[in-house]
C-alpha cells in the first residue's frame, strides 16, 4: 500500500487518471430526481469534501461512486473505469453482480450510522472481508488487523463486541475494517453525523491521519473546520446539481454563490 | 460471574454517607388472601384426582415397559426427522419468497397458502391415502412400487409433518432474514462480498437471534403433534400407550403416562433451548443474561449477606 501510495505522488499530475470523474449524472427515485446531472473530478492523494444542505443529494452521489445506487444517466467513472457498466463499442453492458463486488474490494466506505457487524468482535469485524473476500489466512488477517486497530487507537479494544464500544470508538472501527481491504479510495458518508461532539474529535483525528498518508478520500461532512484544514478540494451542492467548487479555503471564506453564501451563514 | 459478586457486596455492606432508609413496608393483605385461595383450589383437585377410580399404581409398572420406551424414541425420531425437513424446506421456501424472480417467490407463497391453511390432521390422513391418486411410484430403474407399499406408516408421518412444518419455518425464517438492518447488507457489500457471502456471514448469523426462539417452540410443538400420527397406524408414544391401555385394561392410566413422558421431553426440550438462545444473544446486548445455575447462586449469596447483615 505505502509504495503504492508514494508512486502516486511521484507521478507528474498533469496525465493522471483522475480518481473519480463524473459527467453529467443522474440518479431519480421514481419521480424523484435526486441528481441532476453532476460533474466533477477526484485526483489521486486528494481529500474532496461534500458539503450542502439535506437532501441536496451528496450521500446519493457518494453511494453511486460504489454503485450502492444505480445511476440514471450520464458517466461514472472511478479510477479510469466505469461504475456498474462495461463499454463494448458504442454499448454498454451491466456488470455481474461478482464483477461489482470485485470493483467494491478497492473502494472502503464508512457510514454514517457505524454498520458494524454487531455478532463479531472488533477485531473479527476488521478480519472478515480480507479472510472472506481475498482468502487471507487468519492468523495474518489478524496481525494487520491488530495493526490497523493500533492505528485508529484501538488495540485494546480488539475483543470487544460493538455494543460495548463507544459510538466513536465504533467508528473507529469501522474505518480500520474497511482500511483493512487496502482500498485506492475511502468513501465516508457523513462518519461524525450520529456522534456525541465529544467523540467527533477522535474519529477527525484518525481521518486526518489517513489524509496525510496519502489516501485519496471523498467526504460527505457538515464539519467545516474538517474541510477548510484538511481538505483538497470542496463542493457545495443543493437540489442535486453542484452549486459552487473550488479550494476549501476559498469556498468556506469567500462564496461566490447566493444560495452557498445563505448555507454557510447558517453552520459556521 | 464478575457483576453478581459485585451485586452481592452492594447488598452486603451498607451505603456510606447519608444513613440508609429504615421503613416499614406496606403490607399487601390482598396477596395473602389470593395466595390462600389459590392452594386451596390446588389442594381440592390434587384430593379429587387421587380419590377418583384411577390405578395410580399402573402408571409406574408401565413407565419403563419395553413397548413405552420403544415409542418414546420414535417419537423423539419422528421430531428431528420432520423438524430438520422443516427447517431446510422453510429456508429453501423463505429464500424464494424472497427472491426477486416472481415464479419462484409466487410457488413460495402457493406452497405456504395450502399448508398453512389445511389441519396437520387432514394432510395426514390425504398423504396416506394417495395411492387412491397414484396407483405405483415408478423413478425409472432407481425404484418401483405399488404405493401402499413405498407409503409406510413412517414415510406417511415423516412428510405429512414435515411438509406441513416448512411452511410454518418459511414464515419464521422470513421475518428473521427481514429484522436484519440494511445497512449490514450494504456494508458487507461494500467491502466486496458477494450475495451468497453476505447471506451466510452477515445476515443469517444475525437473523438467527430472531429465529432460534419461536423455532424451539416449534420443536416443543412438533413433540406434541408427532402423537397425532397415531392414526396412520404409526406406532409411536401415543400409540404405544393407547394399544397397552386397551390390552392393560388401565387405558385412561396409560393416557397419563403418556403426558408424563411428554411432559418430560417438552421440559429437556426448553433447558436446551434456553441455552441456545443465549448463544445467539451473544453481541446483542452487552453482558450474557445469566445461566439458571448462576442466579440460583446469586440468589444464595444474596440471602446469607442478608442475613449476615441483619
Amino acid at each position: 500500500m505505502t509504495d503504492k501510495l508514494s508512486k502516486k505522488q511521484d507521478t507528474p499530475a498533469q496525465d493522471v487518471v483522475p480518481m473519480v470523474k463524473a459527467q453529467g449524472v443522474h440518479k431519480s427515485f421514481g419521480h424523484v430526481e435526486v441528481l441532476k446531472g453532476i460533474d466533477l473530478e477526484v485526483k489521486p492523494g486528494e481529500v474532496f469534501c461534500l458539503i450542502g444542505p439535506s437532501g441536496s443529494g451528496k450521500s446519493t452521489f457518494l453511494r453511486c461512486i460504489n454503485h450502492l445506487e444505480k445511476i440514471n444517466g450520464g458517466r461514472l467513472y472511478v479510477d479510469g473505469e466505469l461504475v456498474g457498466y462495461r463499454q463494448q463499442g458504442d454499448k454498454l453492458y451491466e456488470l455481474r453482480d461478482r464483477e461489482v463486488a470485485m470493483k467494491r474490494r478497492d473502494i472502503g466506505m464508512v457510514f454514517q450510522r457505524f454498520n458494524l457487524f454487531p455478532h463479531m468482535t472488533a477485531v473479527e469485524n476488521v478480519m472478515e472481508a480480507p479472510v472472506q473476500v481475498k482468502g487471507v489466512n487468519r492468523t495474518q488477517a489478524r496481525e494487520r488487523a491488530m495493526q490497523l486497530l493500533e492505528r485508529v487507537g484501538l488495540a485494546d479494544r480488539a475483543g470487544h463486541y460493538p455494543s460495548q464500544l463507544s459510538g466513536g470508538q465504533q467508528q473507529r472501527v469501522a474505518i480500520a475494517r474497511a482500511l483493512a481491504m487496502d482500498p485506492k479510495l475511502m468513501l465516508f458518508d457523513e462518519p461524525t453525523s450520529a456522534l456525541d461532539p465529544e467523540l467527533v474529535g477522535d474519529v477527525l483525528d484518525v481521518m486526518r491521519d489517513l489524509a496525510e498518508s496519502g489516501m485519496t478520500m471523498v467526504v460527505v461532512t457538515h464539519e467545516m473546520g474538517f474541510a477548510r484544514e484538511v481538505g483538497d478540494s470542496l463542493v457545495f451542492m443543493d437540489g442535486g446539481v453542484v452549486v459552487e467548487s473550488g479550494h476549501p479555503r476559498d469556498v468556506l471564506t469567500n462564496p461566490q454563490h447566493e444560495r452557498t453564501q445563505s448555507f454557510l451563514s447558517k453552520v459556521l | 460471574m464478575t457483576d453478581i459478586k459485585k451485586t452481592a457486596g452492594e447488598q452486603g455492606t451498607p451505603p456510606a454517607g447519608p444513613e440508609a432508609i429504615k421503613a416499614i413496608p406496606v403490607r399487601h393483605y390482598g396477596r395473602y388472601v389470593s395466595a390462600v385461595v389459590a392452594l386451596a383450589l390446588l389442594v381440592a383437585i390434587v384430593y379429587a384426582f387421587s380419590q377418583g377410580r384411577i390405578n395410580w399404581g399402573a402408571i409406574p409398572d408401565y413407565f419403563f415397559d419395553d413397548r413405552v420406551v420403544e415409542g418414546m424414541g420414535k417419537t423423539l425420531l419422528l421430531t428431528v426427522l420432520s423438524m430438520a425437513i422443516g427447517i431446510v424446506g422453510g429456508i429453501v421456501l423463505a429464500v424464494m419468497r424472497l427472491s426477486k424472480n416472481p415464479v419462484t417467490s409466487s410457488i413460495a407463497w402457493f406452497y405456504i397458502w395450502f399448508f398453512r391453511g389445511t389441519p396437520v390432521l387432514v394432510q395426514l390422513v390425504v398423504w396416506f391415502n394417495l395411492g387412491l391418486v397414484f396407483e405405483y411410484i415408478n423413478l425409472g430403474p432407481v425404484y418401483k412400487d405399488e404405493w401402499s407399499d413405498f407409503m409406510t406408516p413412517f414415510l406417511t408421518a415423516l412428510l405429512g409433518l414435515g411438509l406441513n412444518e416448512a411452511a410454518y419455518m418459511a414464515e419464521i425464517c422470513r421475518a428473521g432474514l427481514l429484522a436484519v438492518d440494511e445497512g449490514q447488507t450494504e456494508a458487507a457489500h461494500a467491502l466486496g462480498m458477494s450475495h451468497g457471502k453476505t447471506l451466510r456471514r452477515i445476515v443469517i448469523p444475525q437473523a438467527m437471534r430472531v429465529i432460534v426462539p419461536p423455532t424451539g417452540n416449534e420443536v416443543i410443538n412438533m413433540l406434541k403433534t408427532t402423537s397425532l400420527v397415531s392414526v396412520v397406524q404409526f406406532s409411536e408414544l401415543f400409540r404405544v400407550a393407547q394399544d397397552i391401555g386397551q390390552t392393560s385394561g388401565a387405558p385412561v392410566e396409560m393416557y397419563f403416562l403418556a403426558a408424563t413422558w411428554y411432559l418430560i421431553l417438552t421440559s429437556v426440550l426448553s433447558v436446551g433451548q434456553y441455552y441456545i438462545e443465549r448463544y445467539y444473544a451473544r453481541g446483542s446486548s452487552r453482558s450474557l443474561p445469566p445461566t439458571p445455575w448462576q442466579k440460583i447462586r446469586a440468589h444464595l449469596t444474596t440471602l446469607s449477606s442478608r442475613k449476615v447483615s441483619a
